[in-house]
This record gives C-alpha cells, sequence and structure tokens, in this order.
C-alpha cells in the first residue's frame, strides 16, 4: 500500500509543479497582451530581410 | 464601354490607401496622396524597413495634416521627462506611449523597429490590445523628445495628455484574479482526486489509515482556497453587513464559511470526510463567473475628463517675444501663449493677436466655429481653426468655465454603489427563506431526534447556497457584455445591462449625436454651374478661412486654384474679388442680392455671383446620422424622446419632423443645463438614457440612468459614460436595449433551474443524511447546467437580434 502514497505524492508534486509556473506566468505579465505575441513571432527576422533585399538588389542589377 | 471603366479606377496612394486626387507625390512608380505620406515612405525606405509594405496593403496612417515643428518641445522639460517615464537607470528611460493610430501587423512591425530609425532607441515593445508601445531608449544618445519624434516622422504621433501626468500612474493589469481562479480550480481538482475512495467506498477495513491521510491532506489544500481564493466573498459580505445591507456574497460567505466549519470538524473528529471539494468546487465556479463578468474591453477607457482632452504641454511667449513650452499645469494667470492651428485652448483666455475661428462643437455643441475678435474671451476647450493666435490667460486650467463642470456633485457619487441590482433584492429573499427551511429542520430534528439537528442544519446551508444565483448572473451578463462588443456597443460594466433594461426616455444631443461629427451636408441650387464658374467661386471661396467657405471648398470639384486680386472680406456678410477679369462675390443674400431672401428651409445659405450676375447658392446643413428617420419612429413607439442640444435652434424644423411635435426639444443648453433636465426627469421617475458625444454632455451622461457616448472612431476621446457606442451601429439602438431587456429573463429562468435543485438538494439536506457523493455530484451538475443555460439562452437571444437587424437592413 506505501506505494500508493508514493505516487499521489509525486503527482501532487508535480501538479504544483505547474501550479507554480502557471501562477508565474502570470505574474509576470505573458496574459496581459494576448494578441501582439501572435502577430510577433510571424515576422521575419530583419536579417533575412535585409538579404532578401540585397539579393534584390543584385537581380535588377543584373538586369 | 471599357475606356469608361479603366478611367474609373482610382489610383490609391501607396503609403494611407486614400485616393489619390492631386498626382504630384510619386517616387517611382508609386504614387502618394500627399506630402506627407511621401515623407513618410522615404524614411522607412532610407531605414530598410520597407517589409512595413509588404505585410498589410497601404498599411500608413494619412500624414496630410502635417504636425507642427517643435510640438513636443515641452517633452525637454525635466518635470514632465520624470512625471512620462516610469523607470530610469544610469542610461536608459522607459516611456510608455498610447499610439491610437495603431492598427494592423505592419504597424507592429515598424513600431517594434523603432532603432533603426533612431539609432538611441533600444528595445521597443508593442501592447496591440491597449494601443501602447514601450520604448527602452539610452538618454545620453537619444531623449524623450526624440522618441516623440521618431514615432511622428513615421506617421504615430503619440498621445499626450494633461491625463498622463496628473492621474495615478497606469492602472496595472489584475493578476490576483486569475491566481485566485488558478488556485482554486488546483485544488478543486486534486480535492476531488483525492475524494475518489470515498465516493465509492472503496478503502476496505484495514486501510482506515490511508482514508484518513486523504483526508488529512484535502484539508491542507483547501487551506488556500478558503483563506485565499474565498477571500473575496467573506470581504464583500462583511462590508455589506456593515453598512446594514445584505448582499449577495454575505450568504455566500455563509455557506463556504459553515461548510468549510463542518469539514474541519469532521475530519479532525474522525468522524467524515467532509465536503471540501463541493466548497473548493463552487468558490472555483464562481471566480471563474466573476471574472468572466469584469473582463470588459480593455482598450475603452470610461472615466474620462477633460484632462485627457486637454494637451500637456503648450507654447508660453515671455516678455522678451521668446517662445517656449510648458505644461499646461503651471500655466497662470497673464501668461501669454500661442496656440497653434488645430491645437486645443487650455485655459480661458482672451485673444490678444491673430483671427480666431474656434470649434466649439466638442465642448458646447455649436455646430459652426465661432470668429472672435480681438479682446474677446475665448473659453478653455475651444479648437482653434485658422492659423496661430496668442492669447492672455485669465482662469487657471483648474478655474476654467469648463472644468468646473466637473466640480457637480454627480461626478463625486459612484452610481453602483447607489443602484442597488435586482440580484441583491433577489438573493435576500433567497436568504431568508432558507433561514426559515434551516430553523424548521432544527425544530423538526430537536422534536423527534435531537443528535440530528446539527447536522440537518448544516446540510441546508451547504446544499441550499445561494451561489446558483451568482453564477446565474455572471455568466449571463459576461455572455452579454462580449455580444454587445460584437455590436460595437461597449458597456462599462455588467450593471450597465441591468439600468438599460430599465430605461423609459431617451435623450438625445444634437451635434455629433445625431449629425455627423465635423461634417456638413451641402447642395447646390441654381443654374447648373460651369466648371469655368465652379473654378472661379472655389478660387474665392478659398480664400477665407470660413467654415461655410471651407464647406464650398470641399463641395465643389479638385480645380486649380486661380490668382485672386483685390480680395475683401465683409465681417458677417461675405467676400469679394477679382479672379481672371470676372468680379466673384459670395456670402449672405443681402451681401449678393442687396435683399433679404426669406428662408423656409434649415440650414446656412451661401449665395455666389459671378460679374454682378447671380449664379445660385449653396446650402449648407448638419448632416444628420443615416437612417435617423427610422431609428427615430421605431424607438418612439417604446420610449419617450427628447432632444437636448447646445447648439442654435436652426434646425428646430427640420427635427420637429422627424421627431414629431409632441417630443421635447431644448436649445442653446449648457452643460449645467443639460445635467439639471436630466435630474428633473429622474425626480418624477424617468429612467433615462442620455445619448451624447462631448464634454457638454459628460455631466449628463454622468447624471441618466444610462449614459452612452457616440464615436464615430472608438479610440477618440469619448466622456465619461456608461458605454460606447460606434456611431456606425447607431441605427441599431433600439435592437440593443432591447437585447439587454432580455437580462432578466434569462437571470430568472436560470434562477427557476437553480431552485429546481434545491429541492432536491434541500429534501435530503432536511432528512440530516447527507452524503459527501450527493453534495459532490449536485454541485458541478447543476453549476454547469445553470453555466450552460445562460449561456444557450443569451446566444439564442443573439440570434433574434441578428435576424432583426438583416430584417432590418432588407428594408
Amino acid at each position: 500500500m506505501s506505494a500508493i502514497f508514493i505516487m499521489i505524492g509525486a503527482s501532487l508534486l508535480l501538479a504544483i509543479g505547474f501550479l507554480i509556473a502557471f501562477i508565474w506566468s502570470v505574474k509576470s505579465n505573458q496574459y496581459e497582451d494576448d494578441y501582439t505575441p501572435s502577430v510577433r513571432m510571424l515576422f521575419d527576422n530583419t536579417t533575412i530581410q535585409e538579404n532578401k533585399q540585397e539579393t534584390n538588389n543584385k537581380t535588377q542589377k543584373t538586369k | 464601354m471599357k475606356i469608361q471603366e479603366i478611367s474609373k479606377v482610382k489610383t490609391t496612394c501607396y503609403h494611407c490607401g486614400e485616393e489619390v486626387v492631386d498626382h504630384h507625390y510619386n517616387i517611382e512608380d508609386k504614387e502618394f496622396c500627399c506630402r506627407g505620406c511621401q515623407t513618410v515612405y522615404e524614411i522607412i525606405n532610407k531605414s530598410d524597413l520597407c517589409s512595413y509594405y509588404d505585410l498589410e496593403h497601404n498599411p500608413g496612417i494619412n500624414q496630410k495634416q502635417e504636425v507642427r515643428k517643435g510640438k513636443f518641445d515641452f517633452l525637454d522639460d525635466a518635470q514632465i521627462i520624470k512625471k512620462l517615464t516610469h523607470f530610469q537607470d544610469d542610461t536608459h528611460q522607459h516611456v510608455i506611449f498610447y499610439l491610437p493610430q495603431m492598427h494592423c501587423a505592419s504597424c507592429i512591425w515598424i513600431l517594434e523597429h523603432l532603432n533603426k530609425i533612431d539609432s538611441g532607441i533600444i528595445k521597443s515593445q508593442v501592447n496591440f490590445v491597449k494601443k501602447e508601445v514601450t520604448v527602452i531608449y539610452n538618454y545620453h544618445e537619444s531623449s524623450l523628445k526624440k522618441v516623440a519624434e521618431a514615432l511622428t516622422i513615421i506617421g504615430y504621433e503619440p498621445h499626450i495628455s494633461l491625463n498622463d501626468v496628473s492621474a495615478s500612474k497606469v492602472k496595472k493589469y489584475d493578476t490576483t484574479s486569475i491566481v485566485k481562479i488558478g488556485i482554486a480550480g488546483f485544488c478543486f481538482g486534486n480535492i476531488m482526486m483525492l475524494s475518489f475512495p470515498e465516493y465509492f467506498s472503496l478503502a476496505k477495513a484495514d486501510e482506515v489509515g490511508l482514508k484518513k491521510w486523504f483526508s488529512y491532506l484535502n484539508l491542507v489544500l483547501a487551506l488556500p482556497v478558503f483563506f485565499y481564493s474565498a477571500s473575496e466573498f467573506f470581504i464583500s459580505g462583511y462590508k455589506g453587513l456593515r453598512q446594514k445591507f445584505l448582499n449577495i456574497d454575505a450568504p455566500i460567505a455563509l455557506a463556504v464559511l459553515i461548510t468549510f466549519g463542518r469539514s474541519v470538524f469532521e475530519i479532525l473528529s474522525g468522524t467524515g470526510a467532509g465536503y471540501l471539494d463541493s466548497m473548493s468546487g463552487i468558490v472555483f465556479f464562481m471566480l471563474i463567473g466573476r471574472y468572466f463578468q469584469n473582463r470588459t474591453y480593455q482598450t475603452i477607457s470610461f472615466d474620462r475628463d477633460f484632462k485627457s482632452y486637454f494637451p500637456l504641454g503648450v507654447s508660453v511667449i515671455d516678455t522678451e517675444g521668446i517662445e517656449k513650452q510648458i505644461s499646461v499645469s503651471e500655466l497662470k494667470v497673464g501668461n501669454r501663449i500661442k496656440i497653434h492651428n488645430d491645437e486645443i485652448v487650455p485655459a480661458d483666455a482672451i485673444l490678444f493677436f491673430g483671427k480666431a475661428t474656434i470649434d466649439y462643437s466638442f465642448v458646447t455643441g455649436e455646430s459652426l466655429p465661432v470668429e472672435k475678435s480681438i479682446g474677446e474671451i475665448v473659453y478653455a476647450g475651444g479648437k482653434q481653426t485658422s492659423g496661430a493666435i496668442e492669447l492672455e490667460v485669465v482662469k487657471e486650467v483648474s478655474q476654467s468655465y469648463l472644468t468646473q463642470l466637473w466640480n457637480n456633485e454627480a461626478f463625486k457619487e459612484n452610481k453602483e454603489e447607489v443602484k442597488v441590482s435586482f440580484i441583491h433584492r433577489i438573493s435576500r429573499y433567497f436568504t431568508y427563506a432558507l433561514f426559515s427551511v434551516a430553523i424548521s429542520a432544527a425544530i423538526y430534528w430537536s422534536i423527534n431526534d435531537s443528535s440530528k439537528i446539527w447536522g440537518a442544519v448544516t446540510a441546508v446551508l451547504i446544499v441550499a447556497c445561494p451561489c446558483a444565483l451568482l453564477l446565474s448572473a455572471t455568466f449571463t451578463n459576461g455572455n452579454m457584455i462580449r455580444i454587445l462588443n460584437k455590436y460595437k456597443l461597449y458597456v462599462k460594466n455588467a450593471s450597465v445591462i441591468e439600468q438599460m433594461s430599465e430605461i423609459d426616455t431617451i435623450v438625445f444631443d444634437k451635434t455629433g449625436t445625431i449629425t455627423e461629427q465635423g461634417k456638413s451636408e451641402i447642395s447646390f441650387q441654381g443654374q447648373e454651374l460651369s466648371s469655368e464658374h465652379s473654378q472661379l467661386i472655389r478660387s474665392l471661396a478659398n480664400q477665407s478661412n470660413h467654415p461655410l467657405s471651407k464647406s464650398v471648398v470641399s463641395f465643389l470639384p479638385f480645380t486649380k486654384m486661380l490668382n485672386v486680386k483685390n480680395y475683401k472680406e465683409f465681417k458677417g456678410f461675405g467676400t469679394s474679388a477679382t479672379i481672371n477679369e470676372h468680379f466673384v462675390k459670395m456670402g449672405s443674400s443681402d451681401f449678393v442680392l442687396g435683399k433679404d431672401a426669406h428662408q423656409l428651409t434649415s440650414g446656412s445659405r451661401v449665395y455666389a455671383s459671378i460679374d454682378d450676375e447671380f449664379v445660385g447658392y449653396f446650402i449648407v446643413k448638419n448632416a444628420y446620422r443615416e437612417g435617423l428617420e427610422n431609428i427615430v419612429s421605431s424607438l418612439g413607439s417604446q420610449f419617450d424622446l427628447k432632444i437636448l442640444s447646445g447648439d442654435n435652434s436652426s434646425e428646430e424644423g427640420f427635427l420637429k419632423n422627424i421627431f414629431g411635435n409632441q417630443s421635447e426639444m431644448l436649445f442653446e443648453q449648457k452643460p449645467e443645463d443639460k445635467l439639471n433636465f436630466i435630474k428633473c426627469l429622474q425626480n418624477s421617475n424617468k429612467k433615462v438614457l442620455m445619448i451624447g458625444d462631448g464634454l457638454n454632455d459628460a455631466g449628463a451622461l454622468k447624471q441618466s440612468n444610462v449614459g452612452i457616448a457616440i464615436s464615430d472612431d472608438t479610440n477618440n476621446f469619448s466622456p465619461a459614460c456608461d458605454a460606447v457606442l460606434s456611431g456606425k451601429n447607431f441605427t441599431l439602438l433600439k435592437e440593443l436595449v432591447n437585447y439587454c431587456r432580455r437580462q432578466k429573463t434569462i437571470i430568472f429562468a436560470s434562477f427557476v433551474l437553480s431552485i429546481m435543485y434545491n429541492i432536491v438538494g434541500l429534501s435530503i439536506a432536511v432528512q440530516g443524511e447527507m452524503e459527501p457523493v450527493i453534495a459532490a455530484i449536485l454541485m458541478p451538475i447543476s453549476s454547469i447546467s445553470i453555466v450552460l443555460l445562460t449561456t444557450g439562452m443569451s446566444s439564442f437571444y443573439e440570434l433574434e437580434l441578428k435576424r432583426l437587424i438583416t430584417d432590418k437592413s432588407h428594408q
């Protein structure tokens, strides 16, 4: 029967870990703005963008 | 046919998407509508930020109105910097700017790449929901002023008002309610799981120790629910009782307290497992309901006062004639101030120099700008529309005519506290009924089996907690707020819905509310204008700053302006000039025709003649909102309609036509008059809905039972109110008000449902035998079914609302 004590203790600790993670995410204002991050992650990296433009310029020049 | 179609295709500005009228501004193959848009494009192009235009089509902000140089000079003031920035160390300052122009993904993109425009900026982060950008910059390399200017040159002029420095700092995002829900939910789930052996009597005789260990663990898990998550019910219930008012939180607090007390007793004495699962479950559901209800629209501020309308900085001219920017709150009587075009006069002042044409439409409701001559007093809040002027301040900002209104007592009391929701009234009856059931159970058992008294009484109070009532109210309100938001009616809080369902009188403001802000309807009567005549009249009208002339300019088709000679302006009459050897005259009929024409219709007329030959006249009228007649006639059958206007009565005849003769109409009303009029109506037991838009309505909006501010752009300033309605959806007013009336029906229906559960639960409870498993089953079933019923019913009524609206648009 002692197995169940350990199991329950472990499961509870695990759950408490998630609870703490949740509280941390709320306290660090991650839920404050639920729109901008979803757009921001779709932006290309600026460096890639610059490279693209450079290649564009090159192709224009060769034309 | 085909050629015609092609010529119809309009070129749009590459930057802002507006139609290009003047084809002067272009770079390569890109056309721009104005110099401003072109400049912004050049800057963006130079900084390698052209993805701005790839993310969305024509994302820019129209730049036709150029921002004056030196507008942000006041941001160099150390005091102002200190108040606006919210963090500062040796090298960095953090500032949050409110940018109402923000509207798309491109905006986010460019605002987060600000460091390409000003290398002193280290990081900029956008909060799109609040339309704010947080900028971190190195203040040795850049400055607050430079950051504001960098934002302005790419078209995002930050909105900085007096409110930013005088009011308490930015409202913090409230995280406690979410944390409370998280903790309650966590404990609820775990207690449920640990109670499983108890529910199904799984534990065998030799495993009593295990059972005991489980119940102690439950007790530990219930502690944070009881002491932290449920604390707001205790606080609010206690506050209510201290004011001798039994609100809905008091019986809930009592039920939670008794459930917890009995459970602790049972667990410690080893007589049972308690009802901790039910308790934490109820707290969890109720907190969710509250959160759902209070989640109103974040970006709209409902408590704005004149401070957020006034600018922060103003140019002051000192004795040596040097212009300096200071904060408006530092203005002293006797200061000489300079107000530029399109700026707001911040304090009552006397005109000293320049030509003042003040637009008071927002402050007093007058639809046409007023011309002021030197020596006249200009009241605070008016907007200068014809070039720069100089004024001498006669009253400080806080003493101004406009700000006096905020000293009225209507602004001091809090509406919500005064008006008691019917939910609280029902909950009071509920509590009385509950106590009588508990007492009769106690009396019954004291006669028959006195050992069961304690068990029966506590079970009654545990089972019949009025949380069902709270749940039905919060979920109904939350869902209705969400649906109303969809139709662009943004309510301040849930009590507004209830207030809205009780109104019987609707009072309209005129300017900006039933007329469209800044628009006038203009038509021409007379012989058809040849293109030459039209060009002549337009060139003359362009010379004058009079609002009527400006309307004529915008009405006539776009042409090149001709050279104007011998221009003369006769104040109050009209203007004349010689253009291309023609003598052009326009103005009042007295001035142009030499006789007074009798006016029958509403609106102002501008007569025009060329070479002393009369060509016709323009009629400039207020432009009423589309569909006004329909909405008035449909509202009129249900409500008393009244008009309160700060404007003159020139439109009375027209309005009588629409509103009918029995509707009361008052004109030339001052802000206090409006407030008092509403008060009078309320004293004769009317429930008043006030609809207005300007600062002059602020008092009336506050005093009325429900004050709705009409706003054509929800980012613009709107006065303190209970709800903001988008101007586009003005015609849906009746349908939306009637939708709010459904709130009570829904709450009553779910209340009936919860009473049925209560009857089942109570009939078990009074017998003194209540298994925790029954409570544990009954509680979530009743909660969830109530949530389903309320959301289902409010969505059903939304379908009805939708049908009404589509019917209307087909008419």
